[in-house]
């Protein structure tokens, strides 16, 4: 005869009494063991107080799946003690990934239909909890006939049961669709939520269900004036607030009913402004009516004036929960309303001195959104500040934020450029990679600014060494631009009196330092390689570093050394032929203005193949000059110099230099081709703009350009090509799927088309984004290609 | 839509673990250690809710928690709940388990586990709210126990 079992409350107590873990490990193991050995035996008594230690246990993370079976037996039984036990036990051990799940379709079918009240409850509350899409199936009829039974309790556990079903099987919402417009007379408030919570379902499923709904607009706002204006009653109200859950889903549903639908909307105006003012927002239950509303008329295509009047709870008035859910909505209001939220800017900014981290974030999210031309330097100087000593989770967001609307907004670039520094110093470690390459190319396409920030870099540098893009911007700067960081003043700060030595002991600190990356480490070796033309001292130093790394075992570093070591080994005797320079004077001289949008590009690549990069601005016919950089591997075609080129460094004969190692003449461009509107529907265009490089006949390049002078942004924007079979088309990444509103960043994608045949050019678009909320989808032909794209 | 719904003390032991959508046990054990932690790092008068953890899944996810003396309370929802309402329903909840039990404490959470997951089948099912009303919610409870007395009584 086994021994009488233990109770749950003294395996609980046994457990609890365990000292440590293993301990407790034993207890339940031998527990276990006799749970099982009970199983077996099959005693129908205890079985459902085995179970439910067993559900204890599994709570605390131990196996309990040999009770599965056992809880199909328990449901089956006729007891409402074994029944209750079983069916959670189902609920928690079962789901619809196990086959046994299947067999308890039977008995909650029974259920259903013969069992009194309290067993139909559990039945659907197992169906609702664990129910798969063929146990709904085959249990939907029955839990419609619930739908219309006299008891409420029964009722409401049936509505929210059919959501499920809805949700795991959208074929059978039609069968509820009915019952629904009846279960809206309803009093009772339970059966009330559960019936708006169905018919939200079944509207966000379907847009005829949507429709269909619209005619009880009406209704809803009748049912949600009583309880705004109901009295106070103890039944439901919770602080005050007669059933804040009801009103809120009420609201809720008005939300998507009213949305797009100046009838509906208009139907349900009064009442919100009703409720929006009358709204007791002191406790938290108030509040989160207020917070919905105001949401909803957000939404909703209401009468502007409700729009602005609505009152919005200010941030800083109240305690902190509140200003989190203001904080949310104002950020859901900056989509659509930027103005409304600027007016908020300084509790917001102000939000971002909060020690809560939820808040901070939302704060700072809200922040950068609300960043634009006018109030930018403001801004940026609150951000720094919060950058100083924000947490270092949102480190990386708030760097990346002022880099991005520095970009978008940078009055000068001068203060762009100390901006970008300022970031580098403070949080260097946490921004982007791309981050070295922007501001590069900034400094690079901004002479005047190449002494200022040479010496900026120079000093930020010398006092850190440890913040990588700090110190791979500075090692490029230095080596690009170290004669004016030697030669005498700058008129923006304080003189620097600078030594060669001084200049040259940093970048091998840098070389040297453990902090250093490879990538940096690269950096440093060509800065200083390129020092050796820049610096008028010689240049034994530079050689003696740059011979030692010759043996480095980086491999992409040992390369450079090499290299760089046969630069100064092999051309120098070419100073005697030539007048001027060697060949590792035209190597290392000053880099052109890097395209951007074209590949991507190490900036250490030798100077030359940044002269490669494609261009997408219509060629500028760019005389041939021979100041051109030459690379000594490659010989390239297609001069696709850019307007903004930078005087050349010497007025060299390069003429000479040419003719020394004979490279073929690079012809000039050919004319541009015309660009073309192709696309234009509420304010978003789309361009195109052609080039054939010359040296491949074959070779079209299309850049496309979105811009957006509607007032709504456009988001998640994708463009697709087809092109005849005799052309090969290949797409590009684009630079991004949104384009602001009112004229913001436009999204350009490149286009790589191959004629060989030379046949006409037919191309197809098929464009989808969201604007205004809705989704677009536009497939046209491209009509009037200009002839020179393909002949 | 609730997706889970977690109770745990100050040490992080469970008291009560219901999850709306499946998840194996071992991701079930691991969502309750890391909401313990993410839970615990906050203190009492900054905001009541948290991004919820990489496991209980994706940016759409929201831990709203409430702590009285002992224990957490945590729901974890997705956007379509109103946060301020689930904080209201984490006390309607906390309420009715104290009038069930009378003035309940963490020990009676312990020792009826059953019973609390009984009265939190009222309040919430299958991930959605049921009843707000704690009369109605407290009178459905009684009468279920009132059947298994009279059935002989749940032996244990």
């Amino acid at each position: 005869m086994v021994a009488p079992s233990l109770k749950l409350q003294d395996l609980i107590e046994e457990i609890r009494g365990a000292k440590t873990q293993a301990q407790e490990r034993e207890v339940i193991q031998k527990e276990c063991a006799h749970i099982r050995a009970s199983f077996r035996e099959g005693d129908p008594l205890h079985r459902h107080r085995q179970l439910a230690k067993l559900l204890y246990v599994h709570m605390l993370g131990y196996p309990a799946h040999f009770g599965q079976m056992e809880c199909l037996k328990l449901i089956a039984s006729p007891r409402f003690t074994d029944k209750r036990v079983g069916y959670l036990g189902a609920m928690l051990l079962l789901d619809e990934r196990q086959d046994a799940h299947l067999l308890i379709t039977n008995s909650i079918k029974n259920d259903l239909s013969q069992g009194i009240q309290p067993v139909q409850g559990l039945a659907l509350c197992t169906l609702s909890t664990m129910g798969s899409a063929e146990m709904c199936q085959d249990l939907a009829t029955e839990v419609e006939k619930l739908l219309l039974q006299p008891s409420p309790y029964v009722r409401k556990k049936a509505i929210l049961t059919a959501v499920h079903i809805i949700r795991k099987v959208p074929e059978l919402s039609n069968i509820f669709l009915p019952s629904c417009a009846q279960l809206l007379h309803e009093r009772h408030h339970g059966v009330l939520l559960g019936t708006i919570t169905l018919i939200t379902e079944l509207c966000e499923r379907s847009p005829a269900a949507l429709r269909h709904f619209r005619k009880v607009v009406p209704q809803l706002v009748q049912k949600l004036r009583t309880l705004v204006t109901t009295g106070y009653s103890t039944e439901h109200s919770i602080s005050g607030v007669s059933d804040p859950f009801l009103q809120v889903q009420i609201l809720r549903l008005l939300r998507i009913l009213g949305r797009n639908h100046e009838e509906s909307s208009e139907a349900m105006n009064d009442l919100l402004a009703q409720v929006a003012t009358n709204t007791d927002t002191s406790r938290n239950a108030g509040s989160a009516v207020l917070f919905e509303t105001v949401l909803t008329i957000m939404d909703i295509p209401s009468a502007a004036g409700l729009r602005v009047s609505s009152p919005m709870p200010l941030p800083l008035a109240s305690p902190t929960l509140i200003r989190y859910v203001a904080l949310m909505s104002l950020l859901r209001l900056v989509q659509s309303d930027h103005n409304a939220v600027q007016r908020h800017r300084p509790t917001v900014v102000d939000c971002l001195q909060e020690t809560d981290a939820s808040l901070s974030r939302r704060a700072l999210e809200l922040s950068l959104a609300l960043v634009n031309s006018s109030n930018v330097r403001a801004m940026t100087r609150e951000l720094q500040a919060f950058l100083e000593s924000c947490p270092p989770d949102l480190r990386a967001d708030c760097a990346s934020g002022i880099l991005l609307a520095a970009e978008r907004f940078a009055p000068t670039k001068r203060w762009h450029m100390d901006t970008i520094l300022h970031v580098l110093t403070t949080a260097g470690t946490y921004v982007r990679d791309d981050a070295v390459a922007n501001l590069t190319q900034l400094i690079a396409g901004a002479q005047e600014l190449h002494a200022y920030s040479v010496r900026r870099l120079y000093s930020a540098l010398a006092e850190d060494i440890s913040q990588q893009p700090l110190v791979q911007v500075a090692a490029w700067c230095i080596g690009e631009y170290g004669d004016l960081l030697l030669e005498g003043n700058c008129e923006d700060i304080e003189p620097l009196q600078v030594e060669e030595e001084e200049v040259l002991a940093l970048l091998e600190r840098v070389l040297q330092s453990h902090m250093s990356l490879p990538a940096t480490r690269g950096y440093a070796l060509t800065a200083l390689m390129k020092l050796s033309t820049r610096l008028r001292g010689d240049n034994n130093r530079i050689r003696q570093v740059v011979s030692i790394y010759g043996s480095c075992l980086d491999v992409e570093l040992q390369q450079r050394a090499v290299e760089y070591n046969a630069l100064f080994r092999k051309y120098d005797h070419m100073r005697d032929t030539l007048a001027f320079h060697p060949l590792r004077a035209a190597i290392l001289e000053k880099m052109p203005l890097v395209e951007r949008g074209g590949p991507q590009v190490d900036e250490e690549a030798k100077e030359s193949k940044a002269a490669a990069k494609l261009s997408e601005a219509a060629p500028v016919p760019a005389e041939p000059q021979a100041s051109k950089l030459l690379d000594l591997l490659d010989l390239l075609d297609g001069p696709s110099e850019d307007a903004q080129h930078p005087p050349p460094l010497d007025p060299s004969p390069g003429g000479a230099l040419v003719q020394l190692l004979d490279l073929p003449y690079a012809p000039p461009p050919p004319a541009p081709i015309p660009s073309l509107k192709v696309f234009e529907r509420e304010g978003v265009q789309l361009n195109l703009s052609f080039i054939r490089p010359p040296g491949t006949p074959a070779l079209l390049l299309i850049t496309v350009t979105v811009t957006n002078s509607s007032g709504g942004d456009v988001t998640h924007f994708i463009c697709q090509a087809a092109v005849p079979k005799s052309f090969q088309l290949q797409l590009q990444a684009p630079t991004g799927d949104t384009v602001p509103a009112q004229g913001g960043l436009p999204i350009t994608q490149l286009f790589r088309i191959l004629n060989p045949n030379k046949t006409p050019l037919r191309l197809k678009l098929r464009l989808t984004y969201n604007h205004f909320g809705q989704p677009v989808q536009e497939i046209f032909e491209v009509n009037n290609l200009p002839v020179e794209t393909w002949q | 839509m609730i997706q889970a719904i977690l109770v745990f003390n100050n040490h992080g032991k469970p008291r009560l673990v219901r999850f709306y959508q499946h998840f194996p046990e071992e991701i079930q054990q691991q969502i309750v250690r890391e909401t313990f932690h993410l839970v615990l790092k906050r203190d009492d008068n900054i905001c009541n809710f948290l991004e919820g953890g990489s496991l209980i899944g994706g940016s759409d996810y929201k831990l709203i928690y409430r702590h009285y003396a002992t224990l957490y309370f945590v729901f974890c929802v997705d956007s379509s709940e109103s946060e301020l309402g689930i904080l209201d329903l984490i006390q309607v909840f906390v309420e009715t388990l104290d009038k069930c039990f009378e003035n309940v404490c963490e020990l009676d959470l312990i020792f009826h586990m059953d019973k609390v997951h009984y009265i939190l089948q009222e309040v919430v099912m299958g991930g959605m709210v049921l009843e707000t009303n704690m009369n109605e919610i407290v009178a459905q409870i009684e009468a279920q126990n009132r059947l298994e007395k009279s059935e002989g009584g749940a032996l244990g």
